[in-house]
């Protein structure tokens, strides 16, 4: 008990004092400069540019979702958001590149989380091929503008780069067309079967792209196959935005040897901003809307739905258009930015990278599933890749870590476990109620105690570590899924609906609670 | 000619005959039960009625138009509501959500204004919002609309769901064991609300009801249902005076024996 008090006392002081709207509209202020100097005081030559750019655009690029959880007056959250969006990122991209590509990358996933999130968090319907809209979109944009000789290119198809907009919108068409001949097969299906089927269908989308270069005889190509499409066009930059970046430049003293490439991915992140508001206010609308409604009772009980008029074939399948239909611009989109598409793009483990992403930050809530597809994106593209990087910094430089930083490491590790170990003792003593876990927790404390002595014990009979002595199995780009796996297992255990939950889910599980107290209390 | 005329309605599930031939006609206005023993094929009925499962032979006239062959949001579209034996409310979703959802077949729900709001969007929201707050209040839960429909007490949840089948505005409301593990205090409660659904509301009531003292309380007519045929119809008193009744109840061997003890009483 006094334990907890005095961990709880200082968060709690925080809390009070942020729940002030000036102190928080101060906090973010501060926030927001203190980031964002680090960010641009960065220089790209430092030995451990990787491991600072990470502590340093990690927290900007939650600064969106640090803004919405403060209590400060909408109009000050908005201005601090679109200062982000539109003053902020895009200078901090014109000085490097790198975090333009970065912020355009969370975009895209976060678009097709929130479609993802339409299909399995309203209407609850698990789709575990989603990945396959996002091809049809891609390959679409691709199959017309690719200067490879495909069928297309050989009939003169090819379309010129302007129609670039005009293709998004196409592409929102027909992947929603794809969605609905997605969902009539399986409108039966639910949970676990329809998971297997859409699966399949993620799979044959992939399969049928790579296979498409063969089609007929005499062949015809159409995708190119595995070899994929190059070439693929660019929307033109309008002429706003050329002169845009060298006033920018100019105002600021920054140093662009690489115009054409700011300019491109400045024009790129601007479509990405622009693509992903409309799909959250499009996600907002048919939330709180009749059909948002009956997507959630169909989740809930499909035949009490039906029972209460609600039409279940059109409500799924319009779930599965609309899904599908933000997939197929960001498809195009991506299509377009990369330049480049093969099917090793649209694999299986992308489908459920996306589900990741929508689990990870909260089913079935918009702002949750924001969140969870920058965190997981952060993580992949840069927590992970950067670790990576830094370590190979370290090897070539040969660095070292000093005895004394290992002991210190050691010793913080060891106490903790230690006193975890210890809690477990006295919690068995304490208990006066018969304990069938009372083994469990001796051994479990006995374990806890030999790790932290064999910790400490290495540390100090160990010397300094040769970071080129790491084995490069162990390299933490490598063990991308197995940190995702950990994360999942971490957040399931103490945030089971997601970082930020539907207000639903909150409510539920409140009250799950709050009957556990009851009965633990009984 | 009642609103509700079903004739000859057959059902089998394999070699199992659930619904065989029944007729029942029911009346605007009226409140009718259906009873009989467990696996009589009351809730069969229910479910033919509303759709859910499709009738073998048989016709279901409901407001002059033929029901058979309807989706059950098409029955619900029709005026035909219903609430079933085990509560089957959305768990999940508030109580005022509940209820709201129930409205979906009334509501003119087209993608292109839901997702500009124009076309009188708002304002049906606002319709549908009000509609609901009445409708809770209605059934007595004014003030539990922001609970999730899961937590509420038992009785609570059977009140959620006949408000919920309120929502579409029906003609004819099918109650499914309506005050199944209720206390008799609650029971009684159910009976008034039951009551008021007709007279407040204008709506027709049938009911599938095993407790005795609801269905002579309330209905006006009787059905019995038995092994899937219609044994009986009749008022509240010609039921409980009905032989085949009492036998279908209590077995043969009972009827049987209380023949004997009315005979040696007699003798």
């Amino acid at each position: 008990m006094m334990t907890t008090t005095t961990v709880e006392q200082p968060v709690g002081f925080i809390r009070r004092a942020l729940s002030n709207r000036w102190i928080a509209l101060a906090f973010l202020a501060l926030y927001i400069v203190i980031v964002y100097a680090a960010l641009f005081g960065l220089e790209r030559a430092s030995p451990i540019f990787p491991i600072l750019s990470t502590l340093a655009f990690a927290p900007f690029a939650l600064t969106p979702f640090v803004t919405m959880a403060l209590s400060i007056d909408w109009r000050f959250k908005g201005l601090a958001i679109l200062l982000l969006l539109f003053v902020l990122m895009p200078i901090l991209g014109m000085k490097d590149t790198s975090f333009l590509e970065l912020a355009i990358q969370i975009c895209i996933f976060a678009g097709l989380a929130l479609g993802l999130n339409i299909v399995v968090g309203f209407a609850g319907l698990l789709d575990l091929g989603y990945i396959a809209f996002f091809a049809v979109g891609a390959y679409l944009w691709a199959m017309f503008t690719s200067p490879v000789e495909t069928y297309i290119k050989v009939s003169n198809a090819l379309v010129p780069a302007s129609s670039f907009y005009l293709f998004m919108f196409i592409g929102v068409i027909i992947a929603a067309i794809g969605g609905i001949l997605l969902g009539l097969p399986v409108l039966r299906l639910r949970g676990d079967y329809l998971a297997i089927v859409t699966l399949g269908f993620g799979e044959m989308i992939r399969i049928l792209a790579q296979n498409s270069d063969t089609v007929g005889n005499p062949p015809i190509n159409f995708t190119n196959g595995s070899q994929g499409l190059d070439g693929v066009a660019r929307p033109p930059i309008p002429q706003f935005l050329r002169d845009l970046v060298p006033t920018v430049e100019n105002a600021l003293k920054l140093d662009i040897n690489n115009a054409q490439t700011v300019t491109q991915q400045l024009l790129f992140y601007f479509i990405a901003i622009l693509v992903i508001v409309i799909i959250i206010l499009v996600a907002r609308r048919l939330e709180n809307s009749p059909i948002g409604r009956a997507w959630t009772a169909i989740r809930e009980d499909e035949v009490a739905a039906i029972a209460m008029g609600v039409p279940l074939v059109r409500m799924k399948l319009l779930a599965f258009a609309m899904g599908a239909s933000f997939a197929g611009a960001i498809g195009v989109l991506y299509a377009s930015k990369q330049t480049f598409v093969s099917p090793e793009s649209f694999s299986l483990s992308q489908s459920i990278s996306i589900l990741a992403m929508v689990i990870v930050g909260g089913i079935g809530s918009i702002q949750g599933v924001l969140l969870g597809a920058c965190v997981v994106t952060l993580l992949n593209l840069l927590v992970l890749k950067n670790l990576s990087t830094q370590i190979s910094n370290w090897r070539n430089i040969d660095a070292i870590v000093p005895h004394w930083l290992i002991i210190i490491v050691a010793v913080i590790i060891g106490l903790f476990l230690l006193w975890q170990a210890w809690k477990l003792v006295r919690s068995y003593v304490n208990s006066t109620r018969f304990q069938t876990s009372g083994i469990a927790n001796i051994i479990g404390a006995v374990v806890l105690a030999m790790i932290a002595i064999a910790a400490i014990v290495f540390a100090f009979t160990s010397g300094e570590f040769h970071i080129r002595d790491w084995p490069t199995q162990l390299e933490p780009a490598r063990y991308e899924r197995l940190v995702f796996g950990i994360l999942l297992i971490i957040m399931m255990i103490f945030r089971p609906a997601g970082l930020l939950p539907e207000g639903r889910r909150r409510l539920e599980l409140q009250a799950a609670k709050t009957e556990q107290k009851i009965e633990g209390e009984v | 000619m009642g609103i509700l005329e079903v004739n000859n309605l057959t059902k089998k599930f394999g070699g199992l005959t659930a619904v065989s031939d029944v007729s029942i006609s029911i009346d605007e206005g009226s409140i009718s039960a259906i009873i009989g023993p467990n696996g009589a094929g009351k809730t069969t009925l229910f479910n033919l009625l509303t759709g859910i499962y499709k009738p073998d032979t048989g016709t279901i006239k409901f407001d002059n138009r033929s029901l058979v062959g309807l989706r059950p949001d098409q029955v619900n579209a029709a005026g035909m509501s219903r609430t079933f034996q085990s509560i089957r409310l959305f768990p999940g979703m508030t109580v005022f959500e509940n209820v709201m959802v129930g409205m979906h077949s009334r509501l003119n729900v087209s993608l292109l204004q839901t997702l500009t709001r124009l076309g009188g969007f708002n304002a049906q929201e606002k319709h549908v919002r009000e509609k609901a707050v009445e409708l809770l209040k209605f059934v007595g839960l004014g003030d539990k609309g922001d609970e999730v429909s899961r937590n509420l007490p038992y009785g609570d949840q059977r009140r959620v769901e006949i408000a919920r089948a309120l929502a579409s505005d029906p003609k004819l409301i099918l109650l499914d064991e309506p005050t199944a593990g209720m206390n008799p205090n609650e029971s009684v409660e159910a009976m008034t609300l039951f009551r008021r659904v007709r007279d407040e509301r204008g709506v027709t009531v049938v009911l599938i009801e095993h407790d005795m003292r609801v269905v002579m309380g309330i209905s006006e007519r009787i059905s019995v249902l038995d092994y899937g045929q219609k044994i009986a119809e009749g008022t509240p008193a010609e039921i409980r005076a009905n032989p085949r009744v009492v036998e279908a109840y209590l077995g043969r061997r009972a009827t049987a024996d209380m023949d004997k003890v009315h005979g040696e009483a007699q003798s």
